[in-house]
């Protein structure tokens, strides 16, 4: 695929891997925001491939992992009801929530409908105007303009019967969460390739001067995260601590444009919880007063009292904030694995501890 | 008839033990073995069965006879390049060309929904002998039965089949060696991603058909040249990591397969990239892996390669000896990973 | 977040801005696209993909910028090497 296999060339590929052999020459972690990021890496098996000495510490870029479960459980009530029709990106249906999945919904008879786009969704409504179209609209800030854009479309058109079931959460506070952790042992960040694609990296850059820390905005293929990764040791290696772009075919400094204003429009920053690390002030995206009617928790107001407690085995936290690694983790593999995951990290196909299950865990030294 | 409107993934695996069926015990994955292995095997347990194998072979009289069963509940019943008739009954007869078997005859037992059109039944039965004639079988009993509406997705067919194994034919998982090369008769992915093409919610035009067809013609001339094959599994759901790691599991081996070599498509490749899937968990049709002593591979790669249902055909791995049964892929630039068994299907992702 | 996918604009349907949509072929597989947030985008042009809308058009030119660095810290340490040899 153009633009796609090119940044797979294996001879490429070893040519940066010998470029950061040289670099690393004493103990660096960097950790890379993007679950998509996490599922290369460990697909491409990137980090057997990389000197011992650096390590990649995987980041909580995935909303399906991050999605509080108390979210989940408002989303198996509404999908449970007759009325509704319940759309998700697949990603959601198999995270466990107190008692139930998606997926059990659906068994008992729910009408849970996986879509690729929030515009399928809106296309239910108007073919069904007797029912309830909920979309479970989570993700970062990559998925937001889609997400926006259905709620705005169904605004211009009145539709009655369409709302979403939001849990946008953002990066940056994100990442400022980690690095102003007292046990945070983070270098240096590959920032989300495409949350920059939509947001731009200026917010990046005090971040960067803050804290000290180089961020290489990054893309998704082996050569993009293996220049990403030579460019943040760079940067270390000359003492800087800046924001740089690797991802240019797609990134612009401003982003874009037509996405962050619909993105405005519709929605205002809250304070998210986020699974397994608790409440981050300002992280997160909800539905602006006057599209609160699309607001599956005001049409459907008796999920909003639901609240739920996590399974106090998982240590998902200390995995997404990258103090532990998913084997460090007394239940993984144990009483955690993917056929029964104690929390998100593992339900996920990004989820740190599911990539690290199925691609790595034969290995002995991770 | 409810037109089919919405997926009928198979649900995932929390638990091991359940009190009800879910949609993933008929995922082809863990939890379907799970259920063989705790309710079925135990209450059953025969030679015959114990076999475990695509088809059960009976020896009667000194002829070892192929029997299979397989059942069709496939939606939506049309899809591109085949249907429910077309697949019930090249599924059938590739199962018997799994045990080396050359198929005969057919059962084939419908169970229709009440308000089914006669006009698609028609269309499919007219399908069903089409694909008998191809494979060279007959029909040769039948039953049908009407459900209440609302209790049958139009239509579910059950095909028994009977073939023969040529004498001195022993094709069986536990015939795997190491140092076997493991090859794949074309490119992958293809009946998956067609049905995919035509799901509500996440359909896209292309030009990908369902690869169903029979392969069993292709087999018994690899059998008279004759190749030496060790085993025979066809990929269909779970795709080809689910046949190679029932197979791994079944003899404690290792099967390393090489990424580079693994054939796909370019449409299909992308029509993945774009719902998140992995080719090899993608359900075929009309691929098959083999497992051969590696000095027979560029016999069998010749005949494959002359064969309508063999033109893509590549050596895709080896097999290796193992503490623990494993599936893994090198990788073109020199990592390995595990491919592992999914508990259920493969579901879109956009993370 | 981020299955982004690349794929070529082949047309475009252009009735409102919020509305604007587009046929995008990704190797022979075609889908409708929202091109809502891509209002510069054209028939022929690149874009990345994601749950349904294309995010932002390739910039051809940037695309060979992986293989430029390398060439470029390829020259660098080529040339600290041959520094670092140099007699005295």
């Amino acid at each position: 695929m153009k633009f796609l296999s090119e940044y797979r060339d294996p001879a490429a590929a070893k040519a940066y891997l010998a470029h950061i052999q040289a670099l690393v020459k004493r103990p660096v972690q960097v950790m890379e925001i993007c679950g998509g990021q996490t599922h290369a890496i460990v697909k491409h098996g990137l980090d057997q491939l990389l000197p011992p000495d650096l390590s990649l510490i995987h980041g909580p870029g995935c909303p399906v992992c991050v999605t509080p479960i108390a979210l989940i459980d408002k989303a198996v009530a509404i999908a449970s009801r007759p009325d509704v029709i319940f759309c998700s990106f697949g990603d959601m249906l198999r995270v466990p929530g107190t008692k139930d999945d998606l997926f059990a919904v659906k068994a008992r008879g729910g009408d849970v409908r996986i879509v690729y786009s929030p515009l399928d969704a809106l296309k239910l409504a108007r073919a069904h105007p007797e029912r309830q179209v909920v979309f479970f609209a989570v993700g970062f800030e990559t998925t937001a303009p889609p997400n926006a854009m259905s709620v705005y479309q169904a605004a211009k058109e009145n539709l009655q019967n369409y709302c979403i079931l939001t849990a946008h959460v953002l990066v940056p506070p994100a990442m400022k969460a980690i690095l102003s952790s007292p046990a945070n042992q983070v270098q240096g960040f590959l920032a989300a390739g495409h949350v920059c694609a939509v947001m731009g990296y200026e917010e990046y850059i005090p971040i960067a001067e803050t804290y000290r820390v180089p961020i290489v905005v990054t893309g998704f293929e082996p050569l993009d995260i293996l220049q990403g990764l030579t460019m943040v040791l760079r940067q270390l290696e000359s003492g800087r601590a800046e924001v740089e772009n690797q991802y240019a075919r797609v990134v612009r400094r401003e982003g874009n444009p037509a996405a962050q204003q619909i993105i405005r429009e519709v929605f205002e920053p809250t304070h998210r919880q986020w699974r397994g690390i608790g409440e981050i002030p300002h992280s997160g995206y909800r539905l602006r007063a006057r599209f609160a009617a699309f607001d599956a928790e005001t049409r459907f107001a008796e999920v909003s009292t639901i609240e739920a407690q996590e399974d106090p085995a998982c240590i998902s936290g200390d995995i997404l904030r990258g103090i532990k690694k998913p084997h460090e983790c007394a239940a993984f593999g144990i009483r955690c694995t993917p056929e029964h995951p104690l929390g998100a990290p593992m339900v996920s196909s990004e989820g740190a501890c599911a990539a690290y299950y199925r691609y790595r865990r034969h290995t002995p030294s991770v | 008839m409810e037109t089919p409107s919405e997926l009928a993934f198979s649900c995932p695996v929390k638990k091991n033990q359940y009190d009800h069926v879910l949609l993933a015990h008929g995922g082809g994955g863990t939890l379907m073995q799970n259920l063989i292995a705790s309710v079925f095997l135990p209450a059953f347990s025969n030679p015959l069965l114990n076999q475990q194998h695509d088809a059960a072979v009976i020896d009667l009289g000194g002829t070892q006879v192929a029997f299979t069963t397989d059942s069709y509940v496939v939606q939506p019943l049309f899809f591109p390049g085949g249907d429910i008739g077309s697949l019930a009954v090249h599924g059938t007869v590739n199962d018997l060309a799994m045990s080396g078997a050359k198929p005969l005859a057919l059962s084939l037992g419908l169970i229709l929904e009440e308000g089914f059109p006669i006009a698609e039944l028609k269309r499919i039965t007219a399908s069903i002998q089409a694909a008998a004639s191809r494979c060279g079988v007959v029909i040769a009993t039948g039953d049908t039965k009407v459900v209440n509406k609302g209790k049958g997705d139009g239509v579910y067919i059950n095909t028994s089949g009977i073939g023969i194994v040529p004498e001195g034919v022993l094709i069986h998982p536990r015939q795997v060696q190491p140092g076997d090369v493991v090859l794949v008769n074309g490119d992958i992915g293809r009946h998956g991603m067609a049905i995919m093409a035509v799901r509500e919610g996440l359909e896209f035009e292309s030009a990908i058909e369902s690869d169903s067809a029979p392969v069993s013609d292709l087999v018994g001339q690899l059998l008279a040249a004759p190749v030496a094959i060790h085993c025979l599994r066809d990929c269909t759901r779970g795709g080809v990591a689910a046949s190679l790691n029932e197979i791994a599991a079944s003899r404690r081996l290792q099967i390393e397969l090489m990424e580079e070599s693994i054939p796909v498509r370019p449409d299909v490749e992308a029509a993945c990239e774009i719902l998140g899937f992995d080719p090899l968990y993608v359900a075929n049709e009309g691929r098959f892996v083999a497992f051969l002593p590696e000095k027979e591979a560029d016999k069998a790669l010749a005949i494959l390669h002359a064969h309508p249902q063999g033109q893509g055909a590549r050596v895709i791995g080896v097999v290796r000896d193992a503490s623990q049964p494993l599936v893994t892929m090198q990788s073109a630039l020199g990592s390995t990973r595990i491919l592992d068994q999914l508990s259920g299907e493969q579901l879109p992702r956009i993370c | 977040m981020c299955l982004g996918v690349p794929g070529k604009i082949v047309s475009v349907v252009d009735e409102d801005p919020f509305y604007r949509m587009g046929k995008v072929d990704f190797s022979g597989v075609r889908k409708e696209i929202s091109l809502a947030y891509v209002p510069e985008a054209q028939v022929g042009d690149y874009v990345i993909v994601h749950a349904g809308f294309a995010l932002n058009v390739i910039d051809e030119d940037e695309a060979c910028q992986v293989f430029e660095y390398l060439k470029e810290i390829g020259e660098i340490e080529e040339q600290l090497r041959r520094s670092d040899e140099v007699p005295e």
